[in-house]
């Protein structure tokens, strides 16, 4: 009982954790339209940010610092880039954030090279006890500051000037623009947004029990993609929903690998995956996503 | 560009593919090889993305299936992994016949969702593959991957024997040479099979899906079965492309086929131009000898690093270029190479019109497809600008 209680609290933790991603994905997404495939290294790019200065500024200076680039970057990326597309459509913003990753992911892997650097967190390898279940400090806070920042996130959007012109302009862009509401404004507070939970995000996936930043980091905003996807295409409760689906599902299914044998090793790779794909059978745009009317 | 210059530009072009195998080198038969497999691959995919206006990232999942398929089943029995011994040709078909298949089963998503959300749909069935490509060793030969058996027709194989020795102008044309041939005749039809799909009534219905899914199905489109269609005819080119590359590596493993090679496939198509059949084949040639070539002279290119050196290696540097090729044609390139090459062309045939009329949008995908909204009473047809 206690292992399926360990496994869960596990998976809560990992699916809160690609919830800051997932939503990212959303608020990028309903900001600008853009299909962000760059989260994964802008995700990277924070982590090591924070991982290099934290032995000469200490973790937390570190941390503000990684945060605060990673939001810049998105930030630099949607003016630099974004806005000045040839042919502004969803499809080719999606394929310029490839060639984005591709130049960030590249430039980064050649810095990062063969080396694994240390988070240096001052939670260290720490565990806690909580109801005979052990988990890994690391991954009790990040829940715990998932859980702050969906909070934070809701009081921005619910009860702030600022979240509800991005709600604004996420719903009707043209007609909040008449409003008075500036699109380049809300489309850089998304971006940096995004930026800034996915930094958070790679400061926790990069610390213990991880070994430390690596490129394959990066990767983890993929895994963030089905819960993004399950959860529907423009809803911030429904990518934290697919994140917790996600983490919960992947953690039972490694958890319980030598029981799953026969899908064969390595099940819980696809697991996410595979969720998304039941769900999409079901419900083409997700469990939360508006429908798509079509009017004649 | 006028219809005699485009002819006679093809028939040049031909001409030098056909002549080519005589004078290169091993290195760039192989790379000549890699090129026409991703063509064909990079064919289907525009007819997806660029016709139907459907995103697709599973094509290494369509392309793998079609590589183990080939492999599969013209693979002897036996061995470490096991094989049907089916005739080659046979193989072939099947590949594309097994892809097209998937495609099918897909049909419930791949019908439903539009644009960049069966982008990321398709995503999952990348990972799916490599969970099947590394358990599935019977068939698969695991992680380590598999040999694959060489093509061949009655009479004729086209690697080193049977015939032993085979010559053209004083050239011997070995397996390379021989695969070439093979290889640049499925392109071609690839490439031919395509041009008149996009100009028939279904390409066309295509073109009215991927603009406005009302007016077309006011129309009597059926929109879901015209997205399925789409998806069904590329998954099946992705499946002739990935035995291709079977072929053209003689051995394959779950690495080739991961998410980077369906990231490949879209770049290919969004620099030659969404949408163009010629296109897709250049921006094919530019992708994938890129890193190959880069690679086999970096010895030579002073500015390059050793690998591993920590600094700019060959590999290394064609990854920037690739990543700086996509932004750069995305900003400045409306409708890619082709695009800018028809503007061009457009240019030049229109400056000596002297009707007064004000010059037409270069022709480019999205310019020959019907109004969104048809007049009543006019039966508008979508039109190819280029005969």
């Amino acid at each position: 009982m206690s292992y399926l209680l360990t496994q869960l609290a596990n998976g809560l933790s990992y699916g809160l954790v690609l919830g800051l991603i997932a939503v990212g994905f959303v608020i990028v997404f309903t900001a600008t339209g853009v299909l962000n495939f760059a989260h994964g290294s802008v995700l990277l790019a924070g982590a090591y940010l924070v991982a290099v200065l934290q032995p000469t500024v200490g973790f937390w200076a570190a941390a503000a610092v990684g945060i605060a680039g990673a939001a810049l970057l998105g930030v630099l990326i949607n003016a630099v880039l974004v806005r000045n597309l040839a042919e502004a459509n969803p499809g080719t913003a999606a394929i310029l954030m490839l060639g984005v990753d591709i130049l960030l992911l590249t430039e980064l892997t050649r810095r990062i090279g063969n080396r694994v650097i240390p988070m240096g967190a001052p939670w260290g390898a720490d565990r806690v006890e909580f109801a005979g279940v052990s988990l890994p400090t690391s991954r009790a806070l990040a829940a715990l500051v998932a859980v702050v920042l969906f909070a934070a996130l809701w009081f921005l959007f619910a009860r702030t000037r600022t979240g509800v012109a991005m709600r604004a302009a996420a719903a009707d862009g043209d007609t909040a623009s008449l409003m008075g509401i500036r699109l380049s404004r809300t489309g850089a507070a998304g971006w940096a947004l995004a930026g800034a939970l996915a930094a958070i995000a790679g400061i926790f996936l990069a610390s213990f029990p991880a070994p430390g930043v690596a490129p394959t980091v990066a990767l983890s905003a993929f895994a963030a993609i089905p819960a993004w996807v399950l959860g529907g295409f423009d809803s911030v409760v429904g990518a934290i929903v697919g994140g917790l689906v996600v983490g919960v599902a992947t953690a039972l299914a490694v958890g319980y690998e030598a029981e799953l044998h026969v899908l064969g090793s390595g099940f819980g790779e696809v697991v996410p995956y595979l969720v998304m794909i039941l769900v999409l059978l079901v419900r083409p745009s997700g469990l939360f996503g508006s429908k798509e009317a079509v009017r004649v | 560009m006028s219809e005699p210059v485009r002819r006679i530009g093809g028939a040049l072009a031909l001409l030098a593919a056909l002549a080519l195998p005589l004078l290169l080198d091993d290195f760039w038969l192989q790379t000549g090889l890699f090129v026409m497999a991703a063509v064909v691959g990079a064919i289907g995919l525009t007819l997806l993305v660029g016709r139907a206006g459907q995103l697709s990232l599973g094509h290494a999942f369509f392309a793998a299936l079609g590589a183990y398929t080939y492999a599969w089943t013209a693979g002897e029995s036996g061995g470490r992994a096991a094989g049907l011994g089916l005739p080659p040709v046979l193989a072939l078909v099947l590949a594309g016949l097994a892809a097209a298949v998937a495609g099918a089963l897909f049909s419930p998503i791949s019908g439903r969702l539009r644009g960049i959300y069966l982008g990321l749909a398709t995503i999952g069935l990348v990972f799916l593959a490599r969970h099947l490509m590394v358990n599935a060793e019977t068939i698969t030969g695991g992680f380590n991957g598999r040999a694959v058996e060489s093509f061949a027709v009655p009479g004729f194989s086209f690697s080193n024997s049977d015939p032993d020795y085979l010559a053209v102008a004083g050239v011997e044309l070995g397996g390379l040479h021989r695969l070439w041939y093979l290889f640049l005749a499925v392109a071609l039809l690839a490439a031919w099979i395509a041009t008149n799909l996009v100009r028939s009534r279904t390409g066309r219905a295509l073109a009215n899906v991927r603009d406005s899914e009302v007016a077309a199905a006011a129309m009597g489109i059926n929109v879901a079965r015209a997205k399925v269609t789409a998806f069904v005819v590329s998954s099946a080119y992705a499946g002739i492309a990935g035995a291709l590359m079977a072929l053209a590596y003689g051995r394959i493993a779950p690495d080739v086929f991961g998410l980077q090679l369906s990231i490949d496939f879209l770049v290919m198509i969004v620099l030659g131009g969404l949408g163009s059949i010629g296109g897709a084949a250049v921006g094919a040639v530019f992708v994938v000898s890129l890193p190959l070539v880069l690679t086999q002279y970096s010895s030579d290119l002073p500015f390059l690093a050793a690998p591993g050196s920590g600094g700019l290696d060959a590999a290394t540097v064609s990854r920037l270029l690739y990543g700086a090729a996509i932004i750069a044609v995305l900003l400045f390139l409306r409708g890619g190479l082709a695009g800018a090459f028809d503007r061009l062309a457009f240019r030049s045939a229109a400056a000596p019109d002297p009707s007064g009329l004000p010059p037409a949008p270069a022709p480019r995908t999205g310019a020959e497809t019907t109004p969104t909204v048809p007049s009543p009473g006019v039966p508008t047809r979508s039109k190819e600008t280029t005969p």
